[in-house]
């Protein structure tokens, strides 16, 4: 199987940590994924705040370097559910009847832990993590691509770790896209009550699965000086702390 | 061009490009397997809502009935087939009258256990529909014959033609904070006697 | 009431308001949290949800692609009946049906069943200007008719305002318009419900014309159905002669039999009971109970706009239950008069575009942006209308509907990202410059996030962002820099 690495724009420029991780979780795994340069950004952004015709030539873009694959492997919840529910919308727009069939027919984006769990059949990654982790679920991945528990028994397995149940878990944290500008006060409102309900679990480590949101929600706490770390749930299933 | 042509015409243009092939309706719900103690699980459910709930045999009705409406200004139905001393029969009291009395006395054509739901269809026995409304006791006598397990059999049994009532438990109200209040306009004590 | 929407500012402005009344923000987390954990458990109850909530919408579906057969078969049912059809295309001609009956029967007042319809048509109003004056029955229309104020929830209009509130509102107001409150009125939700239905029974007693609205109409059969907790329904439905009931033309289902499925859906998912306490069914007249003349408005006002929409055509099925309100983190924390609007919430950011089109009003074009696309409203939503997907749609059609004319600083800067986002190479040379800006920040930063890295304060030009967020520091080096240098990590792997 050939699996192809879309780091995403955001993890790209802002978070390559993360995309390291996966590489390394993945090889670790036996999988040696590659990363076709030609990647920039699925074109959610543009999506999202309306701008269709702007978001043609950025998933085309996707489409044409993800095409030779059999699967496409992405440390994002938000984007995975752009590539499966919003590439077809812009194809459709763009009245290219060759782009419509290139939609259809891309090979299945998979977020982390559906890639870890559904393809490759793993819930212990042979991770250890010796920290106390909360772990919040990020909407796209849960309501958009229905990851489930995955994530979840994904931190269960890891060794050493110790995960602290989130309050409201399941409410979303305010990020939004671009949500968090036009409507800032409200997507502060919101991430301020996420921020208090990481803090109220005193974990030291709070874990998700889309760096979009932990950039929200890290930033409130680093603001709030709150001391709390975050991590992207691939760095801490690559993790190998104290390991022998 | 009248409002009508105006809306009927919208409506088709609206349509006009979509795709009107029929979405199939999944109806697994309306065979559902009914819950074992049909009569049970009403009394149950009606009490959840804070009704009053008494369980009796055929021969006790009358009297029970009688006790629970004793020393009040009671109205019934024609057609009532349980005799309660001293009550008025309505015949047509208009609703100032009706809001001088204390009482009203009834049958119902059939309960809903999963819903705890009493459903009056007004004919004789049961009264026209302001009866059951104004005075604030509702003594309501259902036979645990016409007890339904859900809301689909009972949507099946009646006839849409007659006005219908569902009553589900004392009128209520949750505008106050969310937080709920037995009693508003219509009756605040429902007296549900579930007979045989 | 002469409190109104119109005029009101784009959401993110009255969102900032709304979001600085603490009072409010704290009555609504209380109410919206107590509702939430009703619904889950009453929803846990039924196995085959699920299959209910697809049964919904296939109903929905199948009846709005043939709407007008439907409503052709409505009108001859309820004529058979013998109640009286009218049609209206927009609000003004439903509400000169309803004044025209009024004045055909000389009354001077009406009693009204909580309706959203005649909110969204602004039929109180209208009917005033005709020296009618029309009485709000449910309790929290009542609150908010009293305290000359705006409904901010559909099912409970007055969920913006507390016990003591209420208690104010009543004893300062009733006095006015009918029974006073009684003088030794306490906050108590029992003691304030008592002095409603005191002040409320003489109006139903000496009422001669109800309006209402419809929470369903059959076809088949001509039956209305309306659905509701307090009695106050039934006392407009059934004691005076004469009922007019203004139905949106959404409202059909085809049978009576269908019916089964929406009893089971809407009570749950409004009030998080098991069923509502009165449901009220009505054919036309019956001979000798209750109204001798029924009147039936059916009403279009921008839902057959609604329904040319490919995409938003879902948000007809809509039986207004309000459980999008009350799962959404947005609306929980700004309350309903934030959309400037009679439906607010979820449904509202996509029904008032849908009925009322884009591109005209700013504060119409500001609601689909009213939401951070979290998908909560879809998960909850009884007749599963995906409305995240309807509102990224809208946007599309906002942004169009302003492509002409000179481009918005947002619709550049779109443009500036989508060219540098539509290709590596592109992307690749932005993410030197931001290289740049981390080494520099490595340097000169004082703050570091829990982790190590550097951070980002506050910053000029990311007002919007930076008031409450610090933002990481750039890294010095991408991950395709990285991967470039590297090869995917093998030859740091082997150094
Ligand atoms: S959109 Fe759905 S959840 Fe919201 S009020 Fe309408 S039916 Fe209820």
């Amino acid at each position: 199987m050939r699996v192809a690495l879309s780091v995403t724009c955001v993890n790209d420029a802002m978070f390559p940590d993360t995309g390291k991780a996966v590489v390394t979780l993945l090889r670790r795994l036996g999988v040696d994924v590659a990363f076709p340069a030609g990647q920039a950004c699925c074109g959610q952004p543009m999506v999202n705040t309306g701008y269709l015709d702007e978001a043609v030539p950025v998933v085309r873009n996707y489409l044409e370097t993800f095409a030779g694959y059999d699967a496409v492997v992405t440390p994002s919840g938000s984007c995975a559910g752009s590539a499966r529910h919003q590439h077809d919308i812009v194809a459709r727009r763009s009245g290219d009847p060759a782009l419509v069939e290139a939609a259809a027919g891309a090979p299945p984006t998979y977020e982390l832990s559906e890639f870890l769990v559904d393809v490759l059949g793993v819930v212990d990654v042979g991770a250890s993590f010796p920290h106390s982790v909360t772990y919040h679920p990020t909407c796209h991945s849960l309501r958009m691509l229905g990851v489930d528990d995955r994530p979840r028994r994904l931190l269960e397995a890891v060794r050493g770790l110790r995960l602290v149940d989130l309050p409201s878990a399941e409410e979303c944290c305010g990020f939004g896209g671009t949500f968090a500008l036009k409507n800032a006060d409200t997507s502060i409102a919101m991430g301020a009550d996420k921020a208090r309900h990481v803090r109220e679990t005193a974990a030291e480590v709070l874990v998700a699965g889309d760096n979009s949101c932990l950039l929200h929600i890290g930033g409130m706490l680093s603001r709030q000086r709150a001391g709390v770390r975050v991590m992207h749930l691939a760095e801490v299933l690559a993790a190998q702390e104290g390991a022998a | 061009m009248s409002a009508r042509d105006d809306v009927l015409g919208s409506v088709r243009r609206a349509l006009a490009a979509a795709d009107r092939s029929p979405v199939p309706v999944p109806d697994g719900h309306r065979s559902r397997p009914g819950p074992a103690d049909v009569v049970g699980l009403f009394a149950e459910r009606v009490a959840d809502y804070r009704a009053v709930v008494e369980r009796c045999s055929a021969d006790e009705a009358a009297g029970r009935v009688a006790a629970v409406v004793e020393g009040l200004r009671v109205v019934v139905p024609p057609g009532l087939p349980w005799p309660v001393p001293g009550a008025v029969v309505d015949d047509g009291l208009t609703a100032a009258e009706l809001d001088g009395l204390d009482a009203v006395v009834t049958g119902a054509t059939l309960g809903i256990a999963e819903t705890g739901t009493i459903v009056l269809t007004h004919g004789p026995g049961q009264g026209r529909r302001a009866l059951t409304l104004v005075p604030d006791l509702h003594v309501c006598v259902v036979r645990a014959g016409d007890v339904v397990g859900d809301v689909s059999s009972a949507v099946r049994l009646l006839d849409p033609v007659l006005p219908q009532t569902w009553i589900s438990g004392p009128s209520a109200t949750s505008d106050i904070e969310l937080s709920r209040v037995e009693g508003v306009h219509g009756p605040r004590t429902l007296h549900v006697i579930v007979v045989g | 009431m002469t409190a109104t929407f119109v005029g009101m500012p784009p959401f993110p402005e009255a969102a900032r308001a709304a979001l600085a009344d603490t009072q409010l923000r704290s009555n609504l987390a209380h109410a919206t949290a107590t509702i939430r954990a009703k619904r889950a458990a009453v929803v846990a109850e039924v196995d085959d949800w699920e299959e209910l909530r697809l049964a919904g919408a296939a109903i929905k579906d199948n009846t709005l692609l043939h709407l007008d057969e439907h409503l052709v078969a409505l009108e001859a049912a309820l004529t058979a009946r013998g109640a009286t059809v009218h049609w209206a295309t927009d609000a003004a001609e439903a509400c000169a049906v309803v004044a025209r009956v009024a004045r055909d029967h000389g009354v001077d007042e009406v009693v009204k069943v909580k309706s959203m319809v005649t909110q969204e048509i602004g039929l109180n109003e209208a009917l005033a200007a005709e020296g009618v004056l029309a009485w709000e029955t449910d309790l929290a229309e009542l609150i908010v008719q009293l305290g000359d104020d705006l409904p901010s929830h559909i099912l409970v209009p007055a969920i913006h305002r507390n016990r003591a509130e209420i208690r104010e509102i009543f004893e300062r107001r009733m006095k006015d318009v009918g029974r006073p409150a009684p003088d030794d009125l306490v906050d108590d939700p029992a003691r304030l419900a008592e002095a409603a239905r005191l002040h409320l029974r003489e109006k139903f007693l000496r009422a001669r014309m109800a309006v209402s609205g419809a929470n369903f109409a059959v076809a088949e059969t001509g039956t209305l159905v309306v659905v509701e907790s307090e009695g106050n329904g039934r006392m407009c439905l059934t004691l005076p002669d004469v009922l007019v009931s203004v139905v949106g033309i959404e409202k059909v289902v085809p049978t009576w039999q269908d019916l089964d499925v929406f009893l089971q859906l809407l009570p749950r998912s409004s009030t998080g009971e098991r069923m509502n306490p009165y449901t009220s069914t009505w054919t036309g007249v019956t001979p000798g109970d209750g109204p001798q003349e029924v009147h039936v408005v059916l009403l279009d006002n921008g839902r057959t706009r609604a329904l040319a929409d490919e995409v938003g055509r879902q948000a007809l099925r809509c039986i207004r239950c309000s459980a999008c309100l009350n799962v959404c983190p947005v609306y929980e924390r700004t309350g309903g008069h934030a959309y400037g609007s009679v439906y607010p919430g979820p449904i509202g950011a996509i029904l008032n575009p849908l009925l009322r089109g884009v591109g005209t009003d700013e504060q119409v074009d500001s609601l689909p942006y009213a939401s951070s696309l979290c998908g909560a409203c879809f998960e909850a939503c009884p007749v599963r209308i995906d409305i995240p997907s309807v509102l990224v749609d809208l946007r599309a059609q906002v942004v169009d509907a302003h492509r002409a004319g000179a481009p918005k600083p947002e619709a550049l800067a779109m443009r500036a990202a989508a060219w540098s986002l539509g290709s590596g190479a592109r992307l690749g040379r932005l993410e030197r410059l931001s290289g740049v800006v981390g080494r520099v920040a490595g340097r000169l930063g004082r703050r570091t996030l829990p982790g190590g890295r550097r951070a980002l304060g506050r910053l000029p030009g990311l007002g919007g962002w930076s008031g409450a967020r610090d933002l990481p520091a750039p890294p010095v080096e991408s991950f395709r820099a990285w991967w470039r240098r590297t090869d995917g990590g093998r030859t740091e792997e082997r150094a």
